[in-house]
Order: C-alpha cells, then structure tokens, then sequence
C-alpha cells in the first residue's frame, strides 16, 4: 500500500469535496465537518462516477407525511439511479450490507511528519508548516 | 386440479346484486318513497363490467336452472360450497349503487344490500361470510356503514372497486381504512372500475377484452398508491386482500417497485424497507382467475417468484367462468401450499373466522 498525497487539507473546506487522481484511480475525498473521508468515484451498483452525484442529507422515516432531515452533508447521492451511501463508511442507505462503495483509508497528516517519507507527492511539494490530505491505497 | 381436502375457505363467492324490488324493504320511508317517485325502482343499477348475461360471468353449467324455481343461493350451496368442500365461503354481492354520484342514495342502497346480504344470504347459510359493500363517494358515510356492521360476526371485510374516483391511497381515505382496521376488517379490492375514468391508461375501450385484461394494470396502480401514500404504515393491521386482480403481474410488480424505491426513496421516506416486504405482509390475492399458462413447471417457479407462500387465498370465483368441471386448482400448486391457501392464509387474513370456530372443525383431508 502507497501513501498518496492529494492535498492540503485548506484546500478542501468543511463541507466540500474534491476528486483526485492517484495513479490513475478517482478519488472523491469529503470534509465532512471537518472529518476527511475518501470514496472510490465509482458506484458499486451500475459503474457511475459516484462522487459526482450530490452531497445530501439524510430522510428518515418518521411518519407518514413527515419529512425529517439530519445529518446534513453526510449523504452522497448517485449521479446515475440516486442510491444513497453514508460518506462516512461507504455504505448504501437502502441495503447496507450488500451495496458498499469502496472506502478508501484517509489521513491528516502534518507537513513535519510527512517529510520523513516514503510518500508519493506528484503535485505537492511537502511543507513542514501544512497538514496534507494522504490517502492509502 | 381437483382440491384434494375438504375444508377450505373459498375467498371469492358471488351472488347477483339483489333487484330493487327487494331492497326497498331494507330501506327507510324516504329512500323507499324516493326510489318509487322517481321511477328507479325497477332500474338495474348493473354495472357494465359486471354484466350476468356476459359469457365470463356465468359459467353455462352454473347458469343452467336460473330460470327454474329454487334460488340463486340454493345453487351456489350445492354447486359452489357441496361440490368444493368448503367450509366457508366468503360471497361479494356487487352492486352497481358503488358507482352514483350522489352520496346519500348510494349509501341508501348499499345499506340496504349489506342489510339484504345479512338477511338473505348470512343468516340462511352458516358456512357463508358477507362483505360490507361501501362507497367512497362521501367517505364520512362509509365509516357510518363500517361502524354500523362492524358487530355482525357475519361480515369478514370491506369491499370496494380496484378503480374507483382518486387514487385509493390518498389521505381522504383514510378514516375508511381507519374504520376497517378498528373494526379488525381487512379491505377488499375486487376487480372493477367505476369507470370515472377510462379503466386503461390510454383512453376508452372499444371491446369487453380490454377492459378484463386492463384491470390488473388498475390493481397495481392502487396497489402502488397505498404503498406510495404510506397506507401500510399508517394503519399497521389493515391487510389489503385483491380479488379476482390475477397473480402473475405480482412478481415483477414487487421487482418495479423496489428498484424505482431505491432510486426515488426520499420522496416517500415513510417506506423504511424494500416495498416487496411489505407487500408480502401486508397484501392478498385471490386464486381464481388464474392467469398462468396451463404448465405446472411454469405455475411453480411463478409461485416461486412471489416470494411467500402467504399471499394466495383459495377462491372459485363461483359463478364466473375461469375453469371447467371441478379443476379450480392449476396444475402445479404442491399440496402442502394449497393446505395453505386454502386453510392457513384465509384463516391468518380474515380474524373473524378465528373467533367463529364453528366452520375450522371440518377439515377432513381425502386424498
């Protein structure tokens, strides 16, 4: 397993996400709330890239006519048939144990610590003073 | 195939719709002096649909002695409960009061049908259930009609028309399902239209054909409108039973429905599961008509495909023409399901033939 630099933790904001290249392979890495998540941009239902669809909420049941929503930010929503999976674990909504999308490990790691290698940091020139998104795959 | 025990609990009986001449007796002094004033006493209220002189709706060896003396319900105790072996038969008198327009009159007749069916029918055949025939045209009246019966052991459900004027899931329903469900009565969606609408999709038909083989493309769109409007949820011991709706559209319906279900969940976050597993809880089918090609191995894997072996409930449909002789059974039904669907689910669906006792001491197995 390599350890990929993909960016610095500034450069995607609570709330925001950004897909990245590693070697060839689509990552959609997520600040959700201030927590770094990382999904393979590929739904594991139908092949669409996952992390362009939106990044909801989640509905629940709580009663007919009731539309309760929390956990604002949490969700992302396939671009393609609109399956639901949690960012946080890569699981689908509506059958969590059969339909995952591939997690990927994330990490935040300080500039300091990261210059002692090995990583592999195509774009970035690692600063000791930065915190670095590094995802491991 | 023949039924191989005796026993079972036949789901889908018919008697003609009474004439007017004798439901005027079950009707107040207004109703009764109105339907005379204004010449509607000898109307017929037939629906078009549910026409007896129509080949499908009388088979000719069930037909043969209409015309003699000994009544209609004297036949059907020989020819439908004797002949089957059935220790109940749940019969569904239609009448065509269902589709007026006019709220008070149709509840007028109607409360004089189920008055007639109690009167007639229940109180002279002890193996026989009624159901309360109502209209939703005002739905207030119909929780009166529900509340009304709701003490006679003799009635084991609400009956209402597949097709009706909205979609049957819809909130200004609810305090019929409500009724039913506080009165432990599943509701009955038999076959037929109040043709407030075209009953396909894509405009009025020319011919019969195509109003009997629309009619299952009307059992899913109710069905998909309780399941949409959170029906099940709301009234979680309300079952649903559809009668004469067909069976083979079920397989893939439950497929259509949980595929779109994934897609479009939060529009309806209520469903809190795939829709198949409510549908297998929650909603019954009739037997007969049968709409399977006459092979067994074809009739298994269907039966198969619909994924509980709780959803089916025995019915001859007598007298409608859907099978010949005595072969009510398709080819194909092992007999441990049919023991099921013709006892055990019948039983499970309708809680008032638990309390009755009377009619479950008789099964007698033959073969």
């Amino acid at each position: 397993m390599i350890r990929h630099i993909v960016a610095k933790t500034a450069e995607i904001p609570a709330g925001t996400h950004r897909i990245v290249d590693v070697s060839g392979r689509q990552v959609g890495v997520f600040n959700v709330n201030g927590e770094f998540f990382a999904l393979l941009n590929r739904c594991p239902h139908g092949g669409a890239e996952l992390c362009k669809g939106a990044v909801t909420a989640l509905v629940q049941p709580s009663g007919v006519g009731q539309y309760a929503v929390s956990r604002k930010g949490e969700f992302l929503r396939c671009p393609w048939h609109g399956w639901e999976f949690e960012i946080r674990s890569g699981q689908s909504y509506c059958d969590p144990a059969r339909i995952k999308a591939r997690k990927i490990d994330v990490a935040v790691e300080r500039g300091e610590e990261l210059v002692k290698g090995p990583y592999v940091a195509e774009s970035y020139d690692v600063t000791v003073e930065d915190d670095y998104v590094v995802l491991s795959l | 195939m023949k039924i191989p025990f005796k026993g079972a609990v036949d789901c889908d009986l018919h008697l003609s719709a009474p004439r007017m001449s004798a439901l005027l007796p079950y009707m107040d002094e207004y109703w009764s002096d109105q339907f005379s004033n204004r010449h509607i006493d000898r109307f017929a209220f037939t629906m078009s649909s549910d026409n007896p002189i129509l080949p499908l709706q009388w088979r000719p060896d069930w037909k043969a002695g209409a015309d003699e003396p000994g009544s209609e319900l004297d036949r059907l105790r020989s020819r439908a409960l004797d002949q089957f072996g059935s220790s109940i038969g749940i019969v569904n008198v239609i009448h065509g009061a269902i589709a007026l327009y006019h709220g008070d009159m149709a509840a007028a007749i109607l409360r004089a049908v189920n008055d007639w069916t109690a009167d007639k029918v229940l109180s002279q055949e002890s193996r026989l259930r009624g159901s309360i025939l109502v209209s939703l045209q005002d739905p207030a009246l119909a929780v009166a009609e529900i509340e009304r019966l709701a003490g006679n052991p003799g009635f084991v459900q609400v009956l209402l028309p597949v097709i009706g004027e909205l979609t049957i899931g819809r909130r200004i329903y609810w305090p019929v399902f409500e009724a039913a469900s506080r009165a432990g009565l599943p509701i009955c969606l038999h076959a037929g239209s109040l043709n407030r609408h075209a009953p396909t999709g894509v405009g009025w038909p020319s011919y019969y054909v195509e109003d009997y083989v629309s009619q299952s493309a009307g059992f899913e769109a109710s069905l998909v409108s309780l399941l949409a409007e959170g029906v099940f949820q709301k009234f979680p011991d309300l079952t649903f039973v559809l009668a004469e709706s067909g069976v083979t559209w079920m397989p893939s319906f439950q497929w259509r429905q949980d595929k779109m279900w994934l897609g479009v969940r939060t529009e309806l976050p209520w469903i809190d599961r795939m829709p198949r597993e409510i549908i297998r809880e929650r909603v019954r089918l009739t037997l007969q008509p049968f709409d399977a090609p006459p092979d067994a191995a074809i009739v298994e894997r269907l039966l198969d495909h619909l994924g509980s072996d709780e959803m089916l409930l025995f019915s001859t449909d007598y007298p409608h023409w859907h099978f010949d002789g005595d072969d009510v059974v398709p080819d194909g039904f092992p007999t441990d399901l049919l023991r099921k669907i013709a006892i055990d689910n019948p039983h499970a669906t309708y809680g008032r033939l638990r309390q009755g006792g009377e009619a479950t001491k008789s099964l007698e197995v033959t073969a």
